[in-house]
């Protein structure tokens, strides 16, 4: 066992190697200059970009570039935002919460909403529910996240001035800031609910046919208890190892979601430093 | 004895069917897989005579026409620039299906034969390739795309790039797992010791087995293909303007939302049904193929 997990550790060395790789690489190909675009504002001198360059460390060869990267990083490091002239850690730091939180919240909708539906599909299997529902989550992963975000600012918002469409909320009002999550954890959260309640429906109905389901039922419990103790539990595996997972597409669906909703987070920033080529900040 | 022979013979030629024969009628059952074949074929005769459809030009610019709710000259308005929008929903189609397609199209070429020699070959050949794969998988969803095309450029080409180099793992694990079951059989064993040269066997005996999965997996990944191109145009990082591509209308489409909210709705319901009509039909080739004619 020890040794199956220490090659398994091993293996993953090359790997975040080869992602560090992969992102300076990118970073340092983006087309355009920074310091040119730093300094557009004013009319510098050929002197003031050859000495804001030195100063970034720009021309030195690419693999020495690389190391200072790596190295930096490790020491938490990570730079000065270009465009902003701020260390890249505080920004970092004061956006990742929020969009931490978006994803926790779409997770939480997603999963509340999709094991719910699963259900009443794996029990009500065949009849319109059933099909009705799994129509629905067939809709839900056909939907761009963006378009729904995008339909429920205008409903919610513009039609019926019910809820703020942009900005993250008052730090501290517990009501302004739930007002803001809403929309965007819902329109976040509808494809991952869609994708849940497939895999709850199919889970719970391998779980049903299984005998001891039988078993629990001769033993005279009620209908409730035997389906959500006895069957849900079991099912309920491989839908937490999917949770996992869909935790990932999350984050990633928040670069979409922030920028329509205008809310402060990660994606957003990534967004904005590559249109900016705010190179140390991506 | 003879006779009874003879009466055998037809009788057994008849039992064996092509493949084809075989799943057709399970294909005529499935109402899911049809309705997902109908929606595709009537969006791809749409984008064929796109310009019978929507005889509008979709990019000329006339002020005068701004803004118009939907009516009966402009069946769903017209955006800020005065451009018939169901012209340009229309003519987006031809775009998002050849985006969705090619990138399916490089994904599944190129994780394909990764996982071909990979789960073939076994060993440090085996190694090396599943850690690249391991390094693409580690950047989530779209995240991977979009870094590609900020490198190469925001156009359509290079979004077609993009999407498909982020699609590749999902090919290569899958048919990488397939051959290592497929490589056990006996009848590859045989074909290797009576000589039979490494790519014939890749490719007559072990092909087949993959073929299913991936076609399964091709028509939904062309899905999250369409919404990643999408996304990324969404976001400025894909068509250029004035592309009529349904991601970058919905962007056009936000400064008006109160005002105009047709620019953004009809893309977006585009952008849906199409979807809807690829997942339909890959989870209906699913419900079909697998696991009956594992070979």
């Amino acid at each position: 066992m020890l040794r199956f997990l220490s090659a398994r550790l091993l293996a993953t060395i090359p790997v975040v190697f080869g992602v560090t790789v992969a992102v300076f690489s990118m970073l340092y190909l983006i087309p355009g200059d920074p310091v040119k675009m730093m300094l557009s504002e004013f009319q510098s001198t050929p002197e003031q970009i050859a000495h804001m360059r030195a100063q970034l460390h720009l021309d030195d060869p690419p693999w020495i570039q690389y190391g200072r990267f790596v190295w930096n990083g490790l020491h938490g490091d990570l730079g000065m935002s270009i465009r902003d002239d701020r260390p890249v850690t505080q920004e970092i730091e004061e956006v990742f919460p929020s969009t931490v939180v978006l994803a926790v919240a779409a997770l939480a909708i997603s999963a509340t909403l999709g094991v719910t539906l699963g259900i009443i599909a794996a029990l009500r299997q065949n009849t319109w529910a059933d099909v009705t529902t799994m129509m629905l989550a067939t809709l839900g992963i056909s939907m761009p996240s963006f378009w729904l975000a995008l339909m429920l600012i205008f409903i919610f918002s513009l039609y019926f001035g019910l809820l703020p469409a942009a900005g993250g909320g008052e730090p501290g009002h517990l009501g302004d800031i739930l007002a803001h999550l809403i929309m965007p954890a819902v329109a976040l959260g509808v494809g991952a609910a869609a994708i849940i309640a497939r895999l709850t429906r199919s889970s719970m109905l391998d779980v049903l046919r299984l005998e001891y389901m039988n078993t629990a039922r001769a033993k005279g419990l009620n209908g409730a208890t035997v389906v959500l103790r006895h069957g849900l539990q079991n099912a309920l595996i491989p839908i937490i190892t999917i949770f996992g997972l869909q935790f990932g597409a999350l984050l990633a669906g928040t670069v979409f979601i922030e920028t329509v909703f205008g809310r402060p987070g990660l994606g957003r920033l990534v967004v904005n430093a590559i249109l900016n080529k705010d190179f140390p900040l991506v | 004895m003879a006779d009874a022979l003879a009466a055998a013979a037809p009788a057994a030629r008849a039992r064996t069917r092509t493949r084809w024969q075989m799943l057709a009628p399970r294909i005529r059952r499935h109402r899911g897989l049809l309705l997902g074949a109908g929606i595709l074929v009537c969006l791809s005769a749409i984008a064929l005579a796109q310009n019978t459809v929507a005889p509008q030009n979709p990019i000329k610019i006339d002020i005068t026409q701004a803004l118009q709710p939907p009516n009966r000259a402009h069946v769903m308005g017209t955006d800020a620039f005065g451009r018939d929008v169901f012209s340009r929903v229309v003519h987006g189609a031809r775009i998002s299906l050849t985006v969705g397609a090619i990138s399916v199209v490089i994904a599944a070429t190129v994780g394909t034969t990764v996982g071909l020699v990979a789960g073939y070959a076994g060993g440090s050949v085996d190694a090396v390739a599943m850690r690249i794969i391991d390094v693409l998988l580690a950047f989530p969803g779209v995240l991977l795309a979009l870094g590609i095309v900020s490198v190469l450029g925001p156009n359509l080409q290079n979004l077609m790039i993009a999407v498909g180099v982020s699609g590749i793992p999902v090919y290569a694990r899958l048919v990488r797992s397939t051959v290592l079951v497929a490589k056990e059989q006996l009848y590859v064993e045989a074909a290797r010791v009576i000589g039979v040269p490494i790519p014939v066997i890749l490719a007559r005996h072990i092909l087949p087995n993959v073929g299913a999965p991936i076609i399964v997996a091709a028509s939904l990944g062309m899905g999250t293909s369409i919404l990643a191109a999408a996304g990324l145009s969404f976001i400025g990082l894909g068509s250029t303007p004035p592309t009529p591509e349904w991601g970058r209308m919905l962007t056009e489409g936000r400064d008006y939302l109160r005002d105009a909210w047709w620019i953004s709705t009809f893309p977006g319901i585009a952008i849906m049904i199409t979807v809807l009509g690829v997942n339909l039909l890959g989870d209906g080739l699913r419900d079909v193929l697998d696991p009956r004619l594992r070979v």
